[in-house]
């Protein structure tokens, strides 16, 4: 869209704000428009959060790489890919880690399919 | 190990042992203030602690070696591709003041879905990896203890990748980085949901580590046609990049605005400049300001961009900035060489030394243009917002181009940068988080559903402490690539380095790059081939031009070529004259003393620079008055048979004669009438006869018949050391 400076026109409202008003309506904007955004990021995830999750876990890039692959295929991303570490290896009574690492190879993630779909209980 | 000054870091100490390598604090760290602003004979008013070893500016010379360092953290960009040569521009950098390394990313690699591992070479930049973090943080350790202050490291939180690069941030002790979802979604294509989902995620940890972050607005100073018009967008894109950090949980005193100064003469800059400067420090107060150089109008003359840069760090004082980042020189020409940063590193702090307290001496005159132009540009970027709601919001505003928009908004070019909301790198892959959704470590930003267990302390107790608590939890990962590493690279240039043969270089070790500045009378495009001609001649390789001004269309042009140096130098078999060092002051003394010695000194011919004469006499600078030596002062453009003859007056032991300008040879010539002034008057052998000057050396005072020649550097203990040892030998002469 081309459109012509109608700085003049469109201020009319903003003229007569004091400057410390107009500093509220700025804030009051910008708030306005990160709301929205923040609550995605807040309520979604995505393959890069959850590698970094199994990085701080204490997975190698290249084990959380394989993770997370697999967990999106298997559509388990939602649950989070940590969550899917630590469940299985609740479940089967290992240590964590020998559980990042079987999900890292393909292996278990039957067991995550079987509990989340009987509700996860 | 500590550094010692007159020693090479070792890469080979630097790359030892990494796997178990832990950085030293992390965090970011602000320049401290200096205690009372009193520095060698001044009073600073915005002033930080100095450095324990540091190299000051040329012209500290004149005041004691002195070396304030500014208020401001000051940045330092570093891009060679190669991190194990870029170490050694790091610890030049720290060494002239930078406390802020920026170490740029390899190309491509905000599109790589991942972490990249090893030490691969990079394009225009590094790959920012484990290992390269790691091995640079281990030596900034190093060089921070060598000058004796915290060193910021910084990096790029964007792309794909930007939670898990956060986490490995983290992790190696990396103090800062740029995070900006808008960059990823504007300049990078990456999918915007995907951009802002994983930005949150990505702050979280950044403030948990207590990193800084810079936002990337002024990326649209730089793509914009007319950078000036975008002013009213970039308040919008800082407030965007703030609201959404300080929502993500990051503390306001870590957010830095990054502002660029949009314009660079001819336009007059302050107009245009200096109410968007004064409009973000008062709507933005409470964040913090990086103040960064404009590289928009940048192109190959270096002194242009210098003046650029020193009006823009005019604008940093006339407002204010806590990070004063810099660009080399030459950046308009090619990637920057190392000694560029240097120099881009010392513009910055001679200016910011230079407005020293500016504040106290004027005021911004808010009541004219400058106010009105401040409001005008706040109620544009109101006006902006408000217009991003009209349209749906900020997804549906990019999509509909609102943003790099040619036009000074509200006008509108039409040619602003459109994105696809469902397009881009990574669209399609955020996913919804399941009710029981859940992450097992802390400061994860968003929903997470912890399970209800009262032993746990905090999250990440349920993976028995986080990387971030215990470090030796972290994976360690060597080389992937057999070819492309550092040990590779090392060992191609390692024959030369264990001969210790010397290269000249610009950006990588040994790369026998040398730049070599020609006037030819010629018009400009026959002065570019003939430089070319003449470079290649001379035996260089791989001959560029780099830069290429008419001074006249007619009668000249200034080329600058680069070219390589085909061969490397032996350094021990080179021929290095011994330095003679003057005797102690004591013992300069008790002869004086003794044999009470008088000089008769002068600038001779036409020269009226005194300075480093009188340097070099007056007992208040050190000059040789204060070892008891009687002198003589006789003035400027004295004639040097009138210098003989007062000599010859006084009963004079030596003659000092200083000689600045050297056009058309005359300090040779001078030097050349009084020594032979003085062996027709007959007093040539019994006096003693030296000249100084800017443009003298030993060698040319001596091949013009004086005892000694003194040039720059030279201070009053060189010279009454040499008068005392030439006058000890004379008379011991005599009695034999």
């Amino acid at each position: 869209m081309q459109r012509a400076d109608d700085y003049l026109q469109r201020r009319a409202h903003l003229a007569p704000l004091s400057d410390e008003k107009l500093q509220e309506r700025f804030w009051g904007l910008a708030k306005q428009l990160v709301e929205p955004l923040i609550e995605l990021a807040y309520t979604h995830t995505s393959p890069s959060v959850e590698r970094s999750v199994l990085l701080r876990m204490g997975f190698s890039s290249m084990e959380t790489k394989e993770i997370v692959e697999h967990c999106e295929e298997k559509g388990l991303l939602g649950k989070g890919a940590g969550h899917a570490v630590w469940r299985l290896a609740a479940l089967e009574n290992i240590d964590y880690h020998e559980a990042g690492l079987r999900l890292s190879k393909g292996q278990g993630w039957e067991t995550l399919e079987q509990f989340w779909a009987k509700g996860g209980a | 190990m500590i550094l010692n000054h007159d020693e090479k870091i070792s890469l080979e100490f630097i790359l030892a042992d990494l796997e178990t390598y832990r950085p030293k604090r992390k965090g970011w760290t602000w320049r401290k203030p200096h205690a009372t602003g009193e520095i060698g004979p001044f009073s600073y008013r915005q002033s930080s602690e100095s450095l324990q070893a540091s190299g000051h500016l040329p012209a500290a010379k004149y005041f004691n070696n002195i070396d304030p360092q500014p208020d401001c953290t000051i940045t330092t960009e570093i891009a060679s591709g190669r991190f194990e040569d870029d170490i050694r521009r790091m610890r030049m950098a720290a060494w002239h003041g930078a406390d802020h390394i920026m170490v740029i990313r390899t190309a491509g690699q905000s599109h790589f879905d991942g972490l990249i591992e090893g030490t691969p070479e990079g394009v225009g930049g590094v790959p920012i990896t484990r290992k390269q973090l790691r091995a640079t943080r281990k030596a900034l350790d190093y060089i921070e203890e060598e000058v004796g202050r915290s060193i910021n490291f910084h990096s790029y939180v964007s792309g794909v990748a930007g939670p898990e690069v956060a986490v490995l941030f983290s992790e190696e002790g990396v103090n800062g980085a740029h995070q900006d979802p808008q960059y990823n979604v504007l300049y990078r294509n990456i999918n915007m949901y995907r951009s802002f989902v994983d930005a949150a995620v990505a702050k979280k940890m950044m403030a948990a580590s207590g990193m800084a972050q810079i936002d990337g607005a002024h990326n649209a100073n730089a793509t914009a046609r007319e950078a000036w018009k975008v002013m009213p967008e970039l308040m919008v894109q800082h407030a965007i990049n703030c609201q959404y950090s300080v929502m993500a949980g990051m503390p306001k005193d870590k957010i830095c605005l990054s502002t660029v100064p949009p314009t660079a003469p001819p336009a007059p800059c302050i107009s245009l400049d200096l109410p968007y400067a004064v409009a973000l420090r008062q709507l933005f107060k409470g964040y913090r300001f990086r103040a960064q150089m404009n590289t928009k109008y940048m192109e190959s003359c270096t002194r242009e961009v210098t003046a650029t840069h020193v009006l823009n760090t005019l604008l940093s004082r006339l407002t204010s900035a806590d990070i004063q980042s810099t660009i080399t020189p030459d950046e308009g020409r090619n990637v920057p060489w190392h000694y560029n940063n240097i120099h881009g590193v010392n513009t910055a702090k001679q200016a910011l030394l230079g407005l020293d307290g500016i504040a106290d001496y004027i005021s911004l005159n808010l009541d004219g243009p400058l106010g009105e132009k401040v409001r005008e540009l706040k109620e544009r970027a109101c006006l902006f917002m408000e217009e991003i709601m009209e349209a749906g919001g900020y997804f549906a505003a990019v999509s509909q181009g609102f943003f790099v928009d040619s036009g000074f908004y509200p006008e509108r070019g039409g040619d602003g940068i459109a994105r696809k909301m469902n397009g881009g790198v990574g669209a399609g892959t955020i996913i919804l988080r399941d009710t029981d959704y859940m992450a097992p470590v802390c400061d994860h930003f968003g929903y997470n559903n912890l399970p209800a267990n009262s032993s746990i302390a905090k999250p990440c107790d349920l993976s028995g402490g986080c990387t971030l608590c215990h470090p030796e939890k972290i994976q360690w990962i060597d080389e992937l690539d057999p070819e492309d590493n550092v040990y590779k690279r090392l060992a191609q240039n390692r024959p030369e380095r264990e001969e210790g043969l010397l290269r000249p270089e610009v950006q990588w070790s040994g790369d026998g790059i040398v730049c070599m500045t020609m006037f030819l009378p010629a018009a400009e495009r026959v002065a570019e081939f003939a430089a070319k001609d003449i470079a290649e001649r001379l035996g260089l390789e791989d001959v560029e031009v780099i830069h290429k001004q008419a001074m006249h269309p007619s009668e000249g042009a200034l080329i600058e070529i680069k070219g390589k140096v085909p061969f490397g130098i032996d350094p021990a078999k080179l021929v290095i004259p011994a330095l003679v060092e003057p005797l102690s002051e004591e013992a300069i003394r008790q002869y004086v003393s003794e044999n009470k010695l008088k000089i008769v000194a002068a600038t001779v011919g036409e020269d009226e620079h005194s300075v480093g004469l009188k340097e070099i006499l007056d007992i208040k600078h050190g000059g040789i008055e204060r070892f008891g030596i009687e002198c003589q002062y006789l003035g400027t453009s004295v004639p040097v048979e009138k210098l003989a003859d007062a000599a010859v007056e006084i009963g004079a032991d030596a003659i000092l004669a200083s000689t600045i300008i050297s056009h058309s040879d005359i300090h040779r010539i001078n030097m050349r009438r009084l020594h032979q002034y003085c062996q027709e008057k007959g007093i040539r052998k019994d006096m003693i006869v030296v000249c100084g000057g800017t443009q003298i050396t030993n060698e040319i005072a001596k091949e013009e018949g004086m005892d000694a020649g003194f040039g720059r550097g030279t201070k009053g203990i060189h010279v009454a050391s040499f008068i005392v040892e030439q006058h000890r030998a004379a008379k011991k002469g005599r009695i034999e």
